[in-house]
């Protein structure tokens, strides 16, 4: 038999915080991109004032369908207006209803999902029944359906896809909740006179935060994508508000000739999706080390 | 068996119902009077009236409300407010446009992007897993409308080998007539030997079918790849191996088996992203479906007509998720255990 | 001394990740000799069932094996799944903790057993299934004509595992590996699968590796015992004397966990301390830490495994009571 050598490692290991930020970096390159590209998004929509070079509502014919080039850096759409302003100013619209959207999503979803998981019963069947109808509808009937009867617009439009989409948190919410319940010291509470309410605020709801913002990192450049379909299609956002689906719409007469006037628009909704899905791939990973393997 | 199936279709019905009350509502919310809509600018008192009359808007709402179920039930939407025609009608008429579109997406979806999504979960990690990940996260990243508007701009105003929009080029119509049977063109076409009609017919195919299968197999490919990972990482695959069951068996008996039921799920959720993506993408060619007829109708507030297609379409959703169940139900045994 | 159909030597297993890799077996060497039962014993985290994988080469990725496992003299380490086909279920069989997943849901238990048949011998489907039904007699599960076309979710915990004995009894095998078949199982069914076990070894000369945590299912089974710490044996030698004197101080503390009805003791006893990170191992031995009586040797060198008279191996540099243990191996050797 042979010696046992020792093993590697001589004093216990205390990695550098450089040597963590690399490991961090390498790990989650992906996320660190699309973080960085949603950044440079944030702050177009922020300072947008500043960044744009044009009034992105100014119309200048004589300038009209101007190739890209220094004076446009992304050329000028039939009107006259600079293509790279109304991009910029764009990033606004975009990012407000991606935030709106799922906020209000969350805030129906949530509190729902909440009573649903914790009373269980009657109440959880009927609830279920009523998410259920919302998930029958292939994916954007629905908002396009209640858009119409709301009637076009950007406010009504971003109501429609917030009310479509509830249902998928009140479920993932219901789902953390429930296993909560299952757990001993919620019995324990109870037992203790600790009213519902409580129990359900104190220690059911952080548990199902999680999840809910996984999902919503993970909803947000869909919701964004949705925006832009139902402005592309003429019920969602209208001019003159400079909307990036919206933009595209307007230049379907012309892109065949002048491609930049769709070329501007489409890549910023690419590149914000992409991002967004990125950072919310990251998010997803960390806090749900389970799908790592996954990826 | 037989209980199986009636749970599910007990809930299908109730589900319908709820959609249905849905769409109610939602018809009974319009600000846009249908009245108005209907009889056009600055019509009298008494013309509005006998207009709520005939449409049935002056009686209580839950007596409105059967009088709804009872027509949906037979399939009355109602006339549309644009065409004139019933809106079952104009359904029917433009349904068969719709259905080629998806049947053909469908078909290329499931052909290319399952084989994919299984061969990337297999070839974990290698370049060809990356690949095709890194083309789903730029797909899904991309809208539907723009994928379709880039593809105009390459074969179209590019290359100039397909058409712009439309289903057939008009003057094929003209020239080169063929009947309807089925309403599929390229089906048509080719059972009245039209041969030049069917090659517009599949010529005018192309872009509208490529844009939806590209939108849908960045996401299918995805879900596949993760579905069959999770899959080769169950204990039983693990056990074959252990067996020493030839790769052969383990891949294609055991792991095949297992995929067939997060399988049906993809393809369940193909089709919701089709019907769904449809709408933009017949917009986008000018494609004379349903989709194409919903946008139309929304923009000109032809109410009955939007209600109409959406409970269509909404069914048609539904009864594809029943026969997923129900295949589930063949498939998987331990679904079987009373 | 019968020769080993299973020889382990200097086997380590390495998981690569980004900046660290763990180290679930270092230097692990023990041997199963034809006709015995060994009970491997270690607390989670041992690196026991990475052992049991490797035997049949099966080390997950990123997993890397190095050193040697020979069972009926064949090396697996570096072989591939093609070169390894026919010893795996054939001269060795592996079954595993939870049946319930091992056994695949969507086809029936014969079917499954039929398979691993007729990829090892040349068998007809027909006689391949008579076959499976009479493995599945031999296992002692009722009505075996029947349990053949049931799949997995229609019977018993216990009833599976029987099932899963069967498949891995079907091809003859000269040695089992188990990896831990009873601990999700109750007590009495525990018991069964014991007995079972016994009873096919004793009847076929079926040789056991057992790997466990569970000491009072080794007392009952097995011949000898090799207790696995840290990733790598301190001590091995043959029951009951391991348990009676033991030589390493952790083999010393296991059995004293061991709660004991009628000893008058009030609290559980347990080991003070906590099993060693596998990816940032102390030099010296693993165990110093935990050792009341460490010295300065311990913390050091890592100790090499040493025969201590009659079957014994320990690694520790302090074995305890070793004059007494030569006096016991005197007694025994004689």
């Amino acid at each position: 038999m042979s010696a046992v050598e020792a093993s590697s490692g001589a004093e216990p290991f205390h990695p550098s915080l450089g040597l963590r930020l690399r490991h961090f970096a390498s790990q989650n390159t992906l996320l660190i991109i699309g973080a960085v590209i949603f950044l440079v998004v944030v702050v177009c929509a922020i300072f947008a004032p500043l960044i744009a070079p044009y009034d992105p509502t100014a119309m200048n014919f004589p300038h009209k369908l101007r190739a890209p080039g220094l004076e446009h850096l992304m050329g000028t759409d039939v009107l006259g207006r600079d293509i790279f302003s109304r991009v910029v100013y764009g990033a606004r619209i975009s990012l407000l209803i991606g935030v709106s959207v799922l906020t209000v999503a969350i805030a129906i979803g949530v509190p729902i999902g909440l009573v649903s998981g914790y009373f269980g019963g009657w109440v959880d069947a009927t609830l279920m029944r009523v998410s259920d109808i919302f998930l029958a509808f292939p994916p954007l009937l629905l908002p396009i359906a209640i858009t119409a009867a709301l009637g076009a617009g950007l406010f009504n439009a971003m109501l429609a896809l917030a009310i479509s989409w509830f249902p998928w948190y009140a479920r993932i919410v219901r789902g953390s909740v429930m296993s909560v319940r299952q757990e001993l010291y919620i019995d324990a509470a109870r037992a203790m006179g600790v009213g519902s309410l409580r129990i359900m605020l104190r220690h059911a709801l952080p548990n199902s935060w999680t999840p809910a913002i996984v999902q919503a990192s993970m909803d947000f450049g869909y919701t964004i994508l949705a925006a832009a379909s139902l402005s592309f299609i003429g019920i969602g956002a209208k001019p003159p508000t400079v909307e990036w689906g919206l933009m595209i719409a307007l230049s379907r007469s012309k892109f065949l000739d002048y491609w930049w006037t769709a070329a501007g628009p489409g890549l910023a909704i690419f590149l914000t999706v992409l991002a967004v899905n990125l950072v919310g791939d990251g998010v997803r990973d960390i806090l749900d080390p389970r799908t790592r393997g996954i990826r | 068996m037989t209980r199986y199936v009636a749970q599910r279709l007990a809930m299908m019905v109730g589900i319908l119902f709820g959609v249905l009350t849905v769409t109610f509502a939602l018809s009974r919310v319009i600000p846009s009077s249908p009245v108005e809509t209907m009889l056009g600018h600055r019509p009298s008192p008494e013309q509005i009236e006998a207009a709520r009359q005939m449409l049935g808007l002056d009686r209580p709402l839950y007596e409105q409300f059967i009088l709804f179920l009872g027509d949906a039930v037979r399939g009355d939407f109602g006339i549309s407010l644009r065409t004139g025609q019933p809106v079952t009608e104009d359904i029917f008429d433009r349904m068969t446009a719709t259905f080629e579109l998806t049947t053909l997406a469908v078909i290329l979806v499931i052909l290319i992007g399952i084989p994919l999504g299984v061969l990337s979960a297999v070839r974990r990690n290698t370049m060809l897993d990356h690949s095709a990940r890194g083309l789903s996260i730029a797909g899904v990243a991309l809208p539907v409308f723009l994928i379709g508007m880039l593809l105009q701009m390459a074969f179209y105003g590019g290359l100039g080998w397909l058409p712009l929009q439309g289903r057939i080029g008009a003057e094929i119509l003209l020239d080169y007539p063929f009947e309807r049977v089925t309403g599929l063109y390229i089906v048509d076409t080719a059972l009245a030997g039209q041969w030049t009609a069917f090659g517009s017919a599949l010529n005018h195919l192309a872009l509208p079918v490529l844009t939806l299968s590209i939108a849908c197999l960045a996401i299918i490919t995805r879900v596949t790849r993760n579905m069959m990972v999770e899959v080769l990482g169950e204990d039983y695959i693990r056990t074959a191996r252990a067996y020493g069951l030839p790769q052969r068996v383990v891949y294609f008996r055991y792991a095949l088996k297992a995929t067939l039921i997060p399988m049906l799920t993809v393809i369940g959720l193909t089709y919701g992203f089709l019907l769904g993506g449809s709408v933009i993408v017949e917009f986008v060619f000018d494609w004379p479906g349903l989709g194409g007829y919903v946008v139309g109708a929304i923009t000109k507030n032809d109410f009955p007509a939007v209600m109409g297609v959406t409970l269509f379409l909404a069914t048609m959703y539904l009864t594809i998720n029943l026969i997923i169940d129900l295949a589930y139900y063949l498939v998987d045994p331990r679904l079987r255990a009373s | 001394m019968s020769e080993a159909i299973l020889k382990i030597r200097n086997l380590t297993v390495d998981f690569p990740g980004l900046g660290e890799t763990v180290h679930a077996v270092r230097d692990c060497s023990f041997s199963v000799r034809k006709g015995e039962i060994l009970g491997l014993v270690g607390e989670s985290g041992s690196g026991k069932s990475v052992t049991a994988m490797a035997c049949l080469g099966l080390v997950p990725p990123p997993g890397e094996m190095r050193g040697s496992v020979e069972i009926a003299g064949r090396q697996v380490v570096g072989r591939t799944h093609g070169e390894l086909m026919d010893l795996r279920g054939g001269t060795a069989a592996m079954i595993f903790q939870n049946p319930g997943s091992a056994l695949s849901p969507f086809f029936t238990v014969g079917r499954q057993i039929v398979d691993v048949i007729v990829s090892h011998q040349d068998f007809a489907r027909r006689s391949a299934r008579d076959l499976a039904i009479e493995t599945l007699r031999l296992v002692h599960l009722p009505d075996p004509e029947l349990a053949v076309d049931k799949y997995p979710h229609q019977l018993s915990g216990g009833q599976r595992q029987r099932a899963m004995i069967a498949m891995a009894m079907a091809c003859e095998p000269d040695l089992l590996i188990a990896d831990e078949p009873t601990t999700a199982l109750d007590v009495t069914i525990q018991a069964q699968i014991i007995v079972l076990l016994r009873e096919l070894a004793q009847e076929t000369g079926l040789s056991i590796l057992f790997i466990t945590h569970d000491l009072g299912v080794v007392a009952s089974l097995c011949d000898r015992v090799a207790v696995m710490y840290a990733g790598t044996i301190v001590e091995t030698g043959p029951l009951p004397e391991l348990f009676d004197a033991p030589a390493h101080p952790y083999t010393e503390r296991l059995m004293h966990t061991v709660p004991r009805l009628g000893s008058g003791k009030t609290e559980l006893a347990y080991i003070k301390g906590q099993v060693p990170n596998m990816a940032h191992l102390p030099v010296g031995c693993a165990f110093h830490a935990r050792y009341a009586h460490a010295s300065e040797v311990c913390r050091q060198r890592s100790p090499a495994a040493r025969p201590l008279g009659g079957a014994r191996i320990v690694a520790c540099h302090h074995t305890l009571g070793a004059p007494h243990l030569r006096e016991v191996a005197a007694r025994g050797a004689g």
